[in-house]
């Protein structure tokens, strides 16, 4: 293995800690959708320390050509139109990372990512964090933060939840939460369980991975 | 062959290159769709770079309608480079260090495979208007003889733009056993009613011309150069998008200062369209325009499969790279849009790119560093899969 290959192989490594959370939970070896690719970091990861058959949707064009070049199935479309076209249960796991909340609507996604994919994975930012729920009860302000960075004007974001919120959806769709974690602002872990209250003052953003019953 | 490296010293070399004409369709013919049978045919093909031990490194390049099997070094008639000089050479993308690339001319064109202006062996005449409808499905099968005959088993990637993309389509659905990955640009699975009608304009020309004789002209020794150069006009503009068109010639006149008040071509564009067209008479033969235009009318690949494009596309495990381009008013991006649609629908391994660019369909042809950059990635993501670096 030459020196550039090591190079980005290291770079490879080291992805962001919400993506390394979703990636922990995905078998090696499986068939892998992610929606919202961006630049390809979590699929290009998957593809190359877990082998995964993996594809991708994503929005921006940039993007779509940035993950292609770099040789990652990846095609341009819309969480909110594109999914119909896939069959079901054609993927082990359909991923969408801190996309759930700019999509049209959000519950009919879900509906077509348990469809297509055995297991859906989603992560999403909390709404009910300590630090939103600062903002607005004493400033009076939408919140604006590391990840939340866009003003109500300008964001993509138009469906916001929190982890309770999130977890009641669930809840009314049938849809099993098999595992739930919440990251709070230091990039720390913690399993969502009885202690929701916590989770959901906490946790900055939240990653669940899904099943239907 | 050389090492790599002095290839970038130098620049690009010229690839290893090898003319042939094969005949096909010796013990077996091959049965054309419109049910006549092609014994004993000749087809010419070029090769570029030097087939592996192990077979897996051949690609095919599909040529579009005006293209032929001169993909790269200098073009035997014109003596001006391939029509894919770009990307097909030593060190370019389609690397023929690395690769084993075959061009054919098509069925039913006029660069030494059979066709319209070759002698039918059974009357010692040429063919003319008694050569049978062609299918683009028909070409693909005469593509899969010729790599029989070659002894290839399989091809790791096929590739082409325009009418060359539908081959790469019919590929796939008719051998998804041989196709490892299949690059599909510019093209559509299905000819729109406004393809079909620039390409009767363009048919109505060439048998407008007095000189076309029915299709005999070759044996009354004549050409009907006329027609077939204002095919060509007009199929050039449909190649270009009004912004190239705007930014290459304007309404910059041709030569002069002030119009001449007549019909003399006083603009740059009629001038440069002219020259098209005359070129082009050149090198290609006005029945192979006809039956080429004619197989590509007929090309609809979901047709087979009762309109469901998804079921051509259900035995393939090939990686799919499907390209467009943003003023592609020809073959425009919801065309692939539509390829890229069913093959999720059978749930195959596909990227799509939109390239932003002016040059309109002919964009495949020309230097577009952002398809280029598309197109390296998939094939060494390909590459990578087959196991090549290995």
């Amino acid at each position: 293995m030459n020196m550039a290959r090591k190079e980005s192989e290291a770079r490879r490594d080291a992805i962001r800690v919400d993506l390394q959370l979703i990636a922990d939970m995905v078998e090696p070896g499986s068939r892998v959708l992610d929606i919202g690719c961006g630049d390809g970091e979590l699929l290009d990861y998957l593809v190359h320390f877990k082998q995964v058959d993996g594809r991708g949707i994503e929005l921006s064009m940039s993007g779509v050509n940035a993950c292609v070049s770099a040789g990652l199935p990846v095609i341009q479309g819309d969480a909110d139109t594109d999914l119909d076209d896939y069959p079901a249960a054609a993927f082990d796991y359909v991923l969408l990372s801190q996309t759930l909340q700019a999509t049209m609507a959000p519950k009919q996604v879900l509906e077509n990512m348990l469809r297509i994919g055995n297991r859906a994975i989603v992560s999403f930012p909390n709404f009910a964090h300590w630090r939103c729920r600062v903002g607005l009860a004493l400033q009076g302000r939408m919140p604006v933060n590391e990840s939340l960075p866009d003003q109500w004007y300008d964001t993509p974001n138009i469906h916001f939840c929190t982890i309770k919120d999130f977890i009641l959806l669930c809840d009314e769709m049938n849809i099993t939460i098999e595992r739930s974690i919440s990251l709070d602002s230091t990039g720390r872990a913690r399993r969502i369980g009885s202690g929701m209250f916590f989770a959901n003052l906490m946790g900055e953003q939240a990653v669940f991975l899904l099943h239907r019953s | 062959m050389t090492a790599p490296d002095e290839h970038s010293a130098a620049g690009f070399e010229a690839p290893e290159i090898s003319h042939r004409t094969i005949q096909l369709g010796v013990k077996e013919p091959l049965r054309l769709d419109c049910g006549v049978e092609l014994k004993d045919f000749p087809m010419a093909f070029e090769t570029y770079g030097t087939l592996n031990e192990s077979k897996s490194n051949a690609i095919l390049v599909c040529h579009a309608l005006s293209g032929d099997q001169y993909v790269a070094g200098d073009h035997p008639m014109t003596g001006r480079p391939g029509w894919w000089e770009v990307v097909v050479g030593p060190g370019k993308i389609l690397d023929t260090d690395k690769y084993f690339v075959i061009c054919s001319n098509i069925l039913g064109g006029c660069m030494g495979t059979v066709g319209p202006k070759e002698t039918n062996p059974g009357t010692g005449e040429p063919w003319g208007l008694s050569f049978p409808v062609i299918t683009i499905a028909d070409m693909v099968r005469a593509q899969a003889m010729l790599l029989d005959a070659l002894d290839i088993p399989d091809l790791f990637c096929v590739i082409g733009g325009s009418m060359g993309g539908m081959q790469v389509l019919e590929w796939a659905a008719l051998y998804p056993d041989r196709v490892f990955s299949a690059v599909p640009i510019a093209c559509s699975a299905q000819h729109s009613a406004q393809n079909i009608a620039f390409n009767e304009t363009g048919r109505q020309a060439i048998t407008a011309d007095p000189d076309w004789r029915s299709g005999d002209y070759h044996r009354q020794g004549v050409v009907p150069h006329r027609g077939l150069a204002i095919a060509r006009m007009v199929a050039h503009v449909t190649y270009m998008s009004e912004a190239s068109l705007h930014s290459k010639f304007g309404r910059k006149l041709q030569d002069r200062d002030s119009v001449t008040y007549g019909f003399d071509a006083d603009f740059q564009v009629e001038s440069y369209l002219r020259h098209q067209g005359s070129t082009f008479v050149d090198r290609f033969d006005a029945n192979s325009y006809l039956y080429i235009t004619r197989a590509m009318d007929y090309f609809d690949l979901a047709e087979r499969y009762d309109g469901v494009l998804a079921q051509a596309f259900q035995e393939t495990n090939a990686r799919f790279c499907v390209i467009s381009f943003t003023t592609d008013w020809l073959y425009p991006t919801a065309e692939s849009r539509h390829i890229v649609k069913a093959l999720n629908a059978a749930a195959a391994s596909v990227s799509f790119a939109e390239i932003e660019t002016d040059n309109g369909h002919d964009a495949f042809l020309l230097d577009e560093p952002e398809f280029w950059r598309v197109l390296r990635g998939f094939l060494d993501g390909a590459d990578e899969q087959r196991g090549l670096l290995g």
